[in-house]
């Protein structure tokens, strides 16, 4: 197979897009669609200062990795989770990939900050894993970034990311997500930074196929808490649909993008300060203070026995 | 970490010593004959091309690509979730 673009030995082949490139031109075409994404959806100027949330895997680093060749001001935040040697090792890929690099990042441990990591939280206020520790990343990343200066958070979602999360909100036509769900999240409060999310161009495939292209070593394994996730029952559907009828997700989520017309301003309204940490919320109290509300009341030895 | 084991996928082994394949979710290693192309290994493998990138001697390998028994290989899948 040769590379559509100069007929070197082709390193991938894009279905979606009709084509094969060789590892520069792969290259190339990866920066043109962060390029592309950015300035479309208006994420970040070269004045900004960009966190960029950090797992350890492929789609984290290298977006760190494309950010600071593009000559953004960028650094990571990892949140050490908790998890065992998944975590241990998430951060392990985190540390080199910034020692490699000569840049900073900010490291949180949550088993620190309140004595369990997520599987303690999750069964201590019988709470699912997945949605636990999405309370927990949402408010650290921010809070975090936020009291650090930065001006905008950027996440390493992708297209399969992106298509498949879609795919479930109209499954079930959760139209206040359907809603948020955009590349670009303005701050609607002073204490919301602006997110972002530049790789909303590019698919799965894609950024892994980046990572060994530039030899950025990422976490391969998956969570051991995932297993169960219903994002990859619906990942697996569109990508059986893609195999058939390639484009598939790119044409789901930029028409779903096309045809959207977000009224975040409105829904983020309700957004006031949380009355135990002041951070922004719907309610009186933040879903972080209420998990963590829920832990400290387990550890007392006031929660639900374990059925 | 999960523990590496070997499966012997096709006849003939013992007259030649097949490539090694290494797999992951749970991590191990099969063994298969040679040549093969990419893209027949994954259909034997039931594998998606769209959900695993092929990775021979450290590089990116396309589905035309013809493997020989003397080749190390990673198939490594890309969709992550939760």
């Amino acid at each position: 197979m040769r590379c559509k673009k100069c007929a070197q030995k082709a390193i991938i082949k894009l279905p979606r897009h009709n084509t094969a490139f060789c590892g520069a031109c792969f290259d190339e075409y990866v920066l043109d669609q962060v390029r592309r994404a950015i300035k479309s959806e208006r994420m970040m100027t070269h004045e900004d200062r960009v966190a960029v949330a950090i797992s350890g895997g492929k789609d984290s680093l290298a977006l760190w990795d494309i950010l600071l060749r593009l000559g953004y001001n960028c650094a990571g935040i990892h949140i050490n989770l908790g998890i065992g040697e998944y975590s241990r090792l998430s951060q392990e890929k985190t540390e080199q990939f910034a020692h490699q690099r000569n840049v900073e990042f900010i490291l949180h441990r949550l088993n620190e900050t309140h004595g369990a990591g997520i599987p303690e939280l999750a069964q201590e206020t019988h709470r699912p894993a997945c949605s636990a520790c999405g309370v927990m990343k949402r408010y650290n990343f921010n809070r975090l970034a936020q009291e650090a200066g930065f001006t905008v958070l950027a996440t390493g979602h992708n297209l399969d990311d992106e298509a498949s999360r879609l795919l479930g909100n109209v499954l079930h036509w959760q139209q206040d997500y359907l809603d948020k769900q955009a590349p670009t999240l303005p701050s609607t409060h002073p204490k919301l930074l602006k997110k972002v999310k530049p790789l909303f161009r590019l698919a799965e495939r894609e950024m892994a196929a980046y990572c060994v292209l530039k030899k950025i070593d990422y976490i391969v394994e998956e969570c051991p808490m995932s297993k169960d996730a219903k994002q990859l029952v619906y990942k697996d559907m569109l990508n059986r649909l893609e195999e058939t009828i390639p484009g598939t997700k790119q044409n789901f989520y930029f028409e779903f993008l096309k045809r959207q017309k977000p009224d975040i301003l409105e829904l983020d309204g309700r957004l006031k300060d949380c009355i135990r940490c002041g951070q922004p919320t719907t309610s009186d109290l933040c879903s972080y203070c209420k998990l963590v509300e829920s832990l400290a009341v387990a550890k007392a030895g006031g929660g639900k026995s374990s059925p | 970490m999960s523990s590496l084991y070997r499966l012997h996928l096709v006849e003939g082994l013992g007259y030649d010593t097949p490539m090694r394949v290494l797999l992951h979710h749970p991590r191990r290693e099969v063994e298969i004959k040679g040549p093969r192309r990419v893209c027949d290994v994954l259909k034997e493998l039931k594998l998606l091309p769209e959900t695993v990138l092929v990775i021979k001697d450290n590089e990116l390998a396309t589905e035309d690509e013809t493997l020989r028994d003397e080749d190390t290989l990673e198939i490594r899948p890309v969709i992550s979730g939760g």
